[in-house]
């Protein structure tokens, strides 16, 4: 047998599970049923019960699963592979020591309604955290509860709305609008939105900053709950205004949010509760090195003034005396925002990433994140337009118009970048740079490897010149090449179903 | 730090190219009255070892963990086969991110699109995201689109829906026009007021119903999709023990609109509430209302197969304020967390052990009906879960389970309805011996 394409290789040609699924095969074993057997129609009668003797599930032997799983793992770009540089992501590493402690049997067993007093290590963890980031945000109330970074923002959103009810009373209905960045992450809008906001937009000045003029003519229409703000901002830029901007939005009796996606340019440099800033959310799977998991599990505590802390979630995690409790009774509080009291796997996981650096580890990684994008910006700014002048923090954003001319654009840059070993940065965000390409390295790549990227960089900049169609095919060396996502969208497969095409489709 | 490869002379060599002297100048950006001039006050680097030991410490105060339990109520002890673990911490999967590119993501594609499939056998619906946070805000979201669906702002719940769900769609609704009435339920069989459904009317969205509901009674949900039809209303389906899809008629076949559940029974531990896993499926005419992430077919030019998220034109990215949901990144890992126990567990795995949950628990409420003083008070059918009614105070006789004979008996229903002070819920799994169940007996009649 010749192999004559890499797909047609076993490892590389895994068929669904439903499609390898042969009747009778089994992969468990369960402890035979130990207590005596009552007659199933005394307990659920037939018509409670499913019909379909679950037809179509999977039946297959454990090695199918883990073949099947591994074999797929393999067609991923993850990590530990190499850089990933997908800007406002912070694809750091995720140590395994994290993972080893979130396995702890008395971590994992435990249930979130055993009582308080055998639950006390957790709890206790979670207070520390809260220390921790509360320390590092200068704002100190902090809730752990919501379970990602949309989740704290609409948090830090539905604070600010109950806070204005609390202050305003009726009046209150007088303040709806949201300000918010048209460099903003779409999350910003949509969870402003959740909290019965209008949403107005700021735009942005050609250095890539927040128009203060802007701001001023839109806080002077009126009504005005308050902003929301990425800083860094979207564009890897700090608002060096952020001072100035809080007084803008205090003055006319808003408050102020900032999304904290950023923040791994600014831990143990400078806090936010000091710049003004009212509310934040952090990132535990960003700045925090919990893993991205492929999208999820999040985790997006929300960091605050004293003066929006009573307005937190509940349950708050208190400590009387030596001992740790969950504290119910926040008659101002919004409610809860998730069952439970948060992704606290995830929490363990952040904890032990802060101990692992201590305070100067923390602000380690901030320098060699800032330095690792800074090296890059440096290097590609020839190559590529680099659209703001302003220095870069965490991250830099170029845009395809010196490629464009030959027809070569971001979507074609990021996919060569493919061929070349990295996983793409982010693509056409933020909005305002037209073809954008969000690069955030992170601390965790080396010289060599930025050395690599920016290599890599530079020759595709060199091919949209010389032979553009080897960047607009791309990519070459992937087991699938660029999919027709716009059939996708039109006529939407979503589900596997018995009469399915295979593995390819006869043109 | 361990974790940063470039060694501090690499780090001062890279200063130079950009001309700069110290690391501290990279901040010039930030002006200098906001900048920290002093450390964090946190800890010193920890090494390895110490980490470890720390962490083991806390956790070994957490005695429940290793106690017998009979705690349910929305998340399960059960049996995970050993190999989901192992899997999901292939790096591949776990340090990769949301596919954004499908050509250099296809193993977290596939599996997405195979977890919506099983959701969808599961529940019996035609279309299901690639998840949720959690059954609790799964719920919120499904009320939400009914309410963009009908463009209604009425919610009829039943109020044996779990309390923490209900207390999370108020406040994802709280600022909205959103009005929430309640079905009672009937004391004596535990059962949703049939009565209680003429509440519903033109400006009802939907209708939201829990099954197995919070007192672990199967409701009959036979008829109440046509109910909430006649009035334009959706009919939502909750359910908190994803076990029971293994056993009982789906929503789908009664007519749901919208199903969500929490999954974390689905090879996903406690962890103390989180990550969980949250499933949201509905009908394909809903597809384009529907919250979060999808993941579908599509083909490359030579015609081989790919998957890609699709429909983005109803996410946050796209529609901004407009968007069917502010959510972004969802439960990925925990979702390929269930995707593996459920293949692995297959057809009959699955089936097995919710029949092994139906039996233990079916024998252990048979048992504690026997015994004297105790009572089950409602008489509706259950699947894992069952409310018991002791002599005097369900606190009391918990408090001595533990103490006593280390057993956690259960979650006294005090906690979320003062006036149940009497009752307790108790869950028998799979995990649950012959030998465990017989002993918590034993004790509750010592304690009588």
């Amino acid at each position: 047998m010749s192999i004559k394409k890499v797909r047609q290789h076993p490892t590389q040609n895994e068929p669904l599970i439903f499609e390898r699924s042969q009747k009778g095969r089994i992969g468990y074993r369960l402890p035979k049923l130990d207590v005596e057997e009552t007659n199933l129609d005394s307990v659920i009668p037939e018509d409670f019960r499913r019909s379909d003797d679950l037809e179509g599930f999977p039946e297959v032997s454990e090695v199918d699963v883990v073949r099947h799983f591994t074999r797929m793992s393999t067609w991923n770009y993850s990590i530990d592979l190499g850089m990933y540089p997908l800007g406002s992501c912070t694809m750091k590493y995720n140590s395994r020591l994290n993972e080893k402690v979130a396995r702890i049997p008395g971590f994992t067993n435990l249930h979130p309604l055993a009582p308080e007093e055998e639950a006390q290590g957790a709890l206790e963890l979670m207070y520390r955290l809260q220390q921790d980031l509360a320390e590092i945000t200068g704002l100190p109330g902090v809730s752990l509860q919501p379970a990602a970074g949309a989740q704290g923002e609409m948090t830090g959103i539905l604070l600010i709305r109950a806070f204005l009810d609390k202050r305003d009373g009726q009046a209150s209905r007088n303040r709806r609008v949201m300000l918010i960045p048209d460099s903003a992450h779409g999350t910003n809008p949509a969870s402003a939105q959740m909290a019965g906001f209008t949403v107005k937009t700021v735009k942005s000045t050609s250095e890539g900053l927040t128009d203060i003029e802007h701001l001023k003519q839109l806080c002077s229409e009126g009504g005005i709950a308050g902003l929301m703000l990425t800083n860094p901002n979207t564009v890897g830029i700090f608002e060096k205004n952020i001072k100035e901007i809080c007084k803008i939005i205090h003055d006319v009796g808003g408050l102020v949010y900032m999304d904290g996606a950023n923040m791994n340019a600014l831990v143990g440099v400078a806090r936010p509760g000091d710049m003004g800033v009212d509310v934040i959310h952090l990132n535990l799977h960003k700045t925090f090195s919990t893993p991205h998991g492929g999208g999820g599990p999040g985790s997006g505590p929300c960091c605050c003034s004293a003066e929006l802390e009573p307005f937190l979630p509940v349950p708050r995690i208190v400590k009387e005396g030596d001992k740790f409790k969950l504290d119910f009774n926040r008659p101002n509080s919004i409610g809860r925002v998730k069952a439970f009291y948060g992704n606290f796997g995830m929490m363990i996981r952040a904890l032990s990433y802060i101990y692992t650096h201590g305070a100067e580890g923390l602000k380690e990684a901030t320098e060699a994140a800032v330095l690792n994008a800074r090296y890059i910006a440096h290097h590609l700014a020839n190559a590529f337009e680099k659209p703001f002048n302003s220095d870069c923090m965490h991250e830099v954003v170029l845009s395809h118009k010196k490629q464009a001319r030959k027809g070569v654009h971001t979507i074609d840059i990021a996919k060569r970048l493919i061929d070349y070993g990295f996983h793409p940065m982010t693509i056409y965000f933020p909005l305002i740079v037209d073809g954008a390409m969000l690069i955030e390295p992170t601390e965790s790549v080396g010289k060599q490897d930025l050395d690599a990227f920016i290599d890599a960089m530079k020759s595709i900049a060199k091919e949209a010149e010389e032979n553009p169609q080897i960047v607009i095919d791309a990519p070459h060396t992937t087991r699938i090449g660029r999919l027709d996502e716009a059939t996708a969208a039109r006529k939407p497969v979503l589900r596997w179903k018995p009469d399915m095409e295979t593995m390819t489709k006869t043109a | 730090m361990r974790y940063i490869p470039n060694s501090p002379e690499e780090r001062a060599e890279m200063l130079k190219v950009l001309g700069l002297s110290s690391s501290e100048e990279l901040f010039r950006s930030i002006p200098e009255d906001i900048r920290l001039k002093r450390p964090l006050k946190i800890t010193e680097p920890l090494s390895e070892p110490e980490v470890i030991a720390l962490m083991e410490n806390l956790a070994s105060r957490n005695s429940a963990s290793q106690r017998i339990s009979f705690l349910g109520a929305g998340v399960y002890s059960h049996y995970s086969p050993t190999i989901v673990d192992y899997l999901i911490q292939r790096s591949e999967f776990f340090t990769a991110y949301t596919p954004y590119q499908p050509e250099v993501s296809q193993g977290t594609l596939q599996y997405i699109f195979e977890f919506q499939t099983l959701v969808c056998q599961l529940t019996g619906m035609e279309v299901a995201n690639a998840s949720m946070y959690d059954g609790s805000t799964a719920m919120a979201e499904a009320v939400l689109m009914a309410q963009r669906i009908t463009r209604r702002q009425k919610v009829l719940l039943a109020k044996t829906v779990h309390p923490e769900y209900i207390e999370v769609l108020r406040t994802y609704t709280k600022y909205t026009d959103t009005e929430i009435d309640f079905i009672d339920f009937d004391e004596e069989t535990g059962l949703i007021k049939r009565d209680d459904l003429s509440q519903l009317s033109e400006q009802t969205a939907c209708l939201v119903v829990q099954s197995p509901n919070f007192f672990g009674i199967i409701e009959n949900l036979q008829g109440l999709a046509e109910e909430a039809h006649s009035v334009g209303a959706l009919f939502v389906v909750v359910v908190t023990e994803a076990i029971s899809f293994g056993l009982l008629k789906t929503p789908g076949e009664f007519g749901a609109d919208i199903v969500v559940a929490e999954a974390q029974s689905f090879g996903i531990p406690m962890s103390f509430g989180g990550p969980h896993l949250g499933l949201f499926a509905t009908r394909e005419k809903f597809v384009r209302q529907m919250p979060g992430r999808l993941a579908g077919i599509a083909y490359d030019k030579h015609g081989n197969r790919g998957f890609v998220l699709t429909l983005a034109t109803r996410e946050q990215h796209i529609r901004r304020e407009k968007a069917t949901s502010n959510i972004c990144t969802n439960q990925s890992l925990m979702a390929l967390a269930a995707t593996i126990y459920l293949e692995t567990m297959g057809r009959r795995g699955l089936q097995e052990v919710a029949f092994q949950n139906v039996q233990k628990a079916a024998y252990a409420k048979r048992k504690i009906k026997e015994l004297e003083g105790y009572s089950i008070p409602y008489s509706g059918y259950t699947f894992n879960e069952f409310v018991v009614r002791v002599p005097g105070s369900a606190e009391e006789i918990l408090e001595k389970l533990r103490s006593e004979y280390s057993i956690i008996g259960g979650l006294a229903l005090s906690r979320y309805f003062p006036e149940m002070k009497s009752d307790f819920l108790i869950c028998v799994t799979e995990t649950n011996t012959k030998e465990q169940i017989d002993n918590l007996v034993h004790c509750l009649k010592e304690l009588r």
